[in-house]
């Protein structure tokens, strides 16, 4: 196993730049989950670091040693590909077996490897069949299964739940991150899912357009968003904007938006008048009357537990999850409350997160670039 | 409109099966005429074969078999009779039209000859198919599409166009009449419809297989063995099943090109009408045998040639 380490990562396709400057360190055995929407420029940085794209410039190193250039077969890397890529022209056992065979592995050691993985895998029953009959979830633990019986130096994975039904997927998550947790190899996991990216990653990089928005926790992603971008792609609904104008000076505890003052975390910095937008997930929205800022019922969507209200206000609907019990009725006016330690505060002009009190204990996230 | 039943939109209906059914026994029957009246002539004696009004009914006769794999000479009756036993079925049938067989026919290594053209021309037209075909889907070739194009016109005018300035070059060469240039014709004239075909099919197998094999410590040559080549047979039977019909129905060529050692077939069959009259059942047992091979060459591979037939209209 081994450390990742991209510097200064970029690639082009013509005039087309998929991958800007990227860097980041995946630390030995960690999970690392590249996120972002289609097209960012998460699996290009994949393919560079499995090495089935050359970079147009910057540096690979893996475990130290400058792997940039190297043929993929020289990297010592397995990859789970989104299709899975099982040879349909081999069974189970020769699939897994597939990459010891080049390494002209004697075919005694190469049965005890494959049967050991695919114990592990708990797919040994399934050896000897075609893969072309296996249904979802176990062409993926064959695919996995070919990943670990190298013990490379470090596991890529492509959207791999991605063609999978959602029974299979949450299946599926919890067995990849128990089998991190046995087996505690380097992963690099690149999927546009937010769910499978919090409840699996040690470590998230937020994408957009080729730049790494974000680099962190899911929970510093979560809790504090280092752009819009981040906030609304996170969530589920995502972080609401409510826009206010002005000025912030450092120690600032209050923002007025629409005409109603809030209390914010302490301001961390001087901002110049500009347009700004206050970041607040719906789940830090409660119903008070008293509230000056206030909305009308849109509709609202109940999920058992909780329910989503979305509220019409003179900025907009903004999203509010609040316990199922509460009765409301569409039209209604409503005062909104909002729990000022998790607010977020955001540059609309360049969408970058103000530093406030809620970075106290966290370094600013957002990776550097340009 | 009194009655009216629910009637599926993609089913055909019972009436239409019929027809359709129909047509293509009528199309069959049309088809398969001429082929089965070969068949029958090639068992039919020389006077049963220009009977007129034609014989259905038939005593069989290997005589036209016999006729095709020998030379006979015409003797008397006298010079017949003092000869020894008749040494074999041939000999006997032979001598009961006063002829007496002189040797074998060149029938044998003209078979022999399509033999090897054919199936080697086609061996090399998917051979290089296959690697070029694999390179365009692959790989960023420079002015890639005018290649593809290129190697597509090299079809549009009909072979046979060229055939003065190539009965030129052979000459010149010293290609004319050997085995090895009618391979280079044939597999020259094949390779473009090869690497359509084939870049079809490998286009269609996911890169994912050769990036797999290639990040498991295969290097790319291995990959495309182990992965791209055991997806690509259909495409290959089916391209291998062209290629093979084209050379060995080739006439015009050979022909043209072909006179004596490397004569295929095609253009020999004809001239055992010149040797002693019209002998109809040698050439049709001639027609009969140049059959067989292609025959079973399709048989074998008929699923995969239907594949590749419908390519690319059906989705998997």
């Amino acid at each position: 196993m081994a450390e990742i380490r991209v510097q200064h990562l970029r690639k082009a396709f013509g005039d087309f730049v998929a991958v800007q400057d990227s860097n980041f360190v995946v630390e030995d055995g960690e999970f690392f989950v590249m996120l972002g929407p289609s097209g960012c420029g998460k699996t290009t940085t994949l393919r560079m670091i499995a090495g089935l794209e050359l970079p147009t410039g910057g540096q690979i190193l893996l475990g130290g040693d400058d792997v940039t250039m190297l043929r993929a077969r020289e990297r010592d890397i397995a990859f789970v590909f989104q299709l899975f890529a099982l040879y349909p022209h081999m069974n189970v056992r020769k699939n897994i077996g597939f990459p010891l065979l080049a390494q002209g592995m004697p075919s005694a050691e190469i049965r005890s490897r494959v049967e050991e993985t695919a114990k592990l895998l708990r797919i040994d029953h399934l050896l000897n069949k075609s893969v072309s009959g296996l249904a979802g979830g176990d062409r993926q633990r064959v695919a996995l299964g070919r990943a670990i019986v190298r013990r490379p130096k470090c596991f890529l994975m492509d959207e791999p739940l991605g063609t999978l039904d959602t029974e299979f997927r949450d299946l599926m998550v919890h067995e990849l991150r128990e089998l991190h947790n046995r087996i505690h190899a380097t992963t690099v996991y690149v999927t546009h899912d937010q769910m499978e990216a919090m409840s699996m990653a040690d470590k998230i990089a937020v994408m957009n357009h080729g730049i790494i928005e974000q680099f962190g926790t899911p929970r510093e992603i979560y809790d504090r968003p280092a752009t819009m971008f981040v906030a609304d792609f996170i969530g589920s609904p995502p972080m609401n904007f409510l826009g206010f104008g002005g000025g912030l000076t450092k120690g600032a505890k209050e923002i007025v938006v629409q005409g109603a003052t809030v209390a914010v975390p302490e301001v961390r910095e001087d901002i110049a008048p500009a347009d700004m937008a206050l970041g607040i997930r719906p789940e830090h929205i409660r119903f008070d009357d008293a509230s000056k800022l206030r909305g009308a019922i849109y509709g609202t969507e109940y999920l058992g537990t909780t329910q989503i209200v979305a509220v019409e206000t003179a900025d907009g609907i903004i999203k509010a999850r609040v316990p199922a019990e509460i009765r409301l009725n569409a039209g209604d006016h409503v005062g909104l409350t909002l729990n000022s330690a998790r607010l977020s505060l955001f540059d609309k002009g360049s969408g970058r997160a103000v530093r406030t009190a809620v970075h106290d204990t966290a370094s600013q996230g957002r990776a550097q670039h340009g | 409109m009194s009655l009216t039943t629910a009637h599926s939109v993609v089913a055909p209906s019972d009436n239409s099966k019929r027809i359709a059914g129909a047509i293509i026994i009528a199309y069959a029957l049309i088809s398969i005429v001429p082929l089965l009246w070969i068949f029958a002539t090639s068992f039919k004696t020389p006077p049963d074969s220009i009977a007129y009004p034609p014989k259905i009914l038939f005593q069989p006769s290997l005589e036209g078999y016999c006729n095709l794999f020998t030379t006979r000479t015409r003797q008397t009756p006298e010079y017949i009779n003092s000869l020894g036993p008749a040494t074999g079925f041939c000999d006997e049938t032979v001598r009961k039209r006063n002829m007496v067989i002189a040797g074998q026919s060149n029938f044998l290594p003209r078979f022999i000859n399509s033999l090897i053209i054919a199936f080697g021309s086609t061996f090399c037209a998917v051979f290089l198919g296959t690697l070029s075909a694999y390179g365009f889907s692959r790989f960023k070739v420079p002015l890639a599409d005018d290649l593809l194009f290129f190697i597509l016109s090299t079809r549009f005018m009909p072979p046979i166009a060229v055939a003065i300035p190539i009965y030129l070059m052979y000459r010149e060469l010293g290609l004319s009449d050997t085995a090895l240039g009618m391979i280079l014709l044939y597999t020259a004239v094949n390779v473009s419809l090869a690497v359509w075909l084939l870049k079809g099919f490998i286009d269609e197998i996911p890169r994912e297989y050769e990036e797999a094999a290639m990040i498991d410590g295969y290097t790319r040559l291995q990959a495309f063995w182990r992965t791209v080549l055991p997806q690509a047979t259909t495409g290959i039977a089916a391209t291998a099943i062209f290629c093979l019909i084209f050379a060995w129905n080739e006439y015009a060529f050979a022909a043209l090109l072909t006179s004596g050692t490397a004569q295929t077939a095609p253009p020999f069959i004809p001239t055992i009408i010149g040797e002693g009259g019209q002998d109809w059942p040698a050439v049709a047992a001639g027609t009969t045998i140049f059959l067989v091979p292609i025959l079973v060459f399709t048989i074998l591979l008929r699923k995969q040639l239907l594949r590749g037939i419908t390519f690319g209209a059906v989705r998997k």
